[in-house]
């Protein structure tokens, strides 16, 4: 078994769910502190790669960072390197599948946090931004961190997008999810890929339902 | 020589307007609340959470001013508003609102200043938590504490900021008779200690007779009988609602003169 594929899964899983974390829980901060028409809007399209088919969110991705693209080029000017059909699409295609995740369960423990709790602070004297630093956040951690092990997991198991976006390249772009497929296609074997793949899975959900029963506990 | 003059006078009128839920609610008081503590005496909607609500500054009055001595907190939909942080209000929630993450040492110090050292804040947050009876719980967290545990650490917090207005949410309705006892004749102490103005919202005639110095009794957004307990809430019998000891002996109200 040629285990390269799984390094390259877990090397793009970890750095899309970095972005995802950063950026999943900088959305989710805004759409829960402001108030705004369109606020649900806003939602509904950052978190819609969750439901879409992936082939058509990686139609989309492809589209933007494509050669053609303003992003391809700019990238290229900047790198002389692509993004389509690389390992930053593989990348891409991981974290646009994954910070959905992030940003709905951190809205969902933020906007779960008691607001007086927020509010005693302020009446404590914390400015808005300090309030949210040592009260909300912590507050919405383990719902946070949830997330983020799930974006982990979406991120290590995506397939469609990355195919549309950084195709099955043997040896530069081809993750273990597109590995299993290609072995499977091929007739040779896939079983100690699958098994591998399968624990990290549920490791990682036996992770997220532990967080869940600890943000349980301190909220009460 | 009258003791209030040394601190500020606590001066709210308010208006407002809110619709939705198929009813149009309308708030419109005015009054000026004294060192001690005036109740906000009323059924449930009648407008006593929005009032401390406008004065901690959580809220903004679309019409109207809030003013302690000469500070100018809220004034009116374009006029000045001061943030809640600025405003110096300690704020006893009904939920309490004690931060679950922290010790009862670490909620104590939350409100202090940055200008003291650490070991000062949690010196000072010490003799807090000691003054209202809950030393020994400093390193514990929230989720360990009885209810009147709860309340008390939450008092001690809200105190720790040196506040200047202390509002009271129905801060004791969880509690049974002989810890409400206990701590409104601590809540009274300790207001007299800092003469500072509070407003205490209940619906409990019982504790509304036996910790007010003035009663603003309240219905549907107005205040219909501004006075003392005994003029607005009648004679001994609302006495006997808190516990079966009458409470002037529980609560020696010291009547300034």
């Amino acid at each position: 078994m040629n285990w390269d594929p799984l390094w390259l899964s877990y090397k793009v899983a970890t750095i899309a769910t970095l972005l995802s974390f950063v950026l999943g829980v900088g959305i989710a901060t805004f759409l829960s502190q402001t108030r705004f028409r369109g606020r649900e809007l806003v939602d509904a399209l950052v978190t819609v790669p969750m439901v879409m088919p992936p082939t058509v969110l990686g139609y989309y991705v492809l589209t933007a960072v494509g050669k053609n693209s303003w992003l391809g080029q700019t990238y290229e000017s900047l790198t002389g390197g692509h993004i389509a059909f690389s390992v930053v699409g593989c990348v891409i295609a991981a974290f646009v599948g994954s910070v959905p995740l992030v940003i709905k369960s951190a809205r969902s423990a933020l906007e779960r946090v008691d607001p007086t709790v927020v509010q005693a602070a302020r009446t404590l004297g914390a400015s808005p931004l300090r309030a949210y630093l040592t009260v909300q956040l912590p507050l919405a951690a383990p719902g946070i961190a949830a997330g983020v092990m799930l974006a982990f997991a979406r991120a290590l198991g995506d397939f469609g997008v990355t195919v549309m976006v950084a195709g099955s390249i043997p040896g530069q772009t081809q993750t273990a999810a597109l590995y299993v497929y290609e072995q499977v296609a091929k007739q040779a074997p896939a079983g100690a890929m699958v098994a591998v793949l399968t624990a990290t899975a549920i490791f990682v959900l036996y992770t997220v339902n532990s967080l869940g029963r600890r943000s349980d506990m301190r909220f009460g | 020589m009258s003791e209030t003059d040394k601190t500020s006078k606590l001066d709210v009128a308010l208006h407002v307007v809110r619709t939705g839920h198929g009813q149009d609610f309308e708030l419109k008081v005015e009054f000026i609340a004294d060192a001690g503590i005036t109740i906000l005496f009323g059924p449930s909607g009648s407008g006593k959470s929005t009032i401390l609500q406008a004065v901690a500054g959580l809220y903004k009055p679309s019409k109207g001013h809030i003013r302690l001595g000469d500070e100018l907190w809220s004034e009116g939909d374009a006029g000045r508003f001061v943030p809640p942080e600025k405003r110096g209000v300690a704020y006893l929630f009904q939920s309490l609102a004690l931060f679950p993450h922290m010790t009862a040492i670490h909620n104590v110090c939350y409100g202090m200043g940055r200008k003291v050292s650490k070991a000062e804040r949690e010196e000072k947050a010490h003799a807090l938590l000691k003054r209202v009876g809950v030393d020994h719980l400093a390193k514990r967290k929230p989720q360990t504490f009885s209810g009147g545990e709860a309340q008390r650490v939450a008092l001690a917090r809200a105190l720790a900021t040196n506040p200047k207005v202390l509002l009271l949410d129905e801060p004791f309705s969880a509690l049974d008779r002989e810890l409400r006892v206990q701590l409104a004749r601590l809540v009274v102490e300790l207001v007299q200690e800092l003469e500072i103005p509070a407003l205490q919202v209940t619906h409990n005639h019982g504790e509304a007779a036996a910790m007010g110095s003035r009663i603003l009794k309240m219905r549907s957004g107005k205040i219909i009988e501004d006075g003392r307990p005994e003029e607005i809430l009648g004679g001994r019998k609302a006495f006997q609602d808190i516990g079966k000891t009458p409470m002037p002996e529980l609560l020696p109200r010291t009547v300034k003169e």
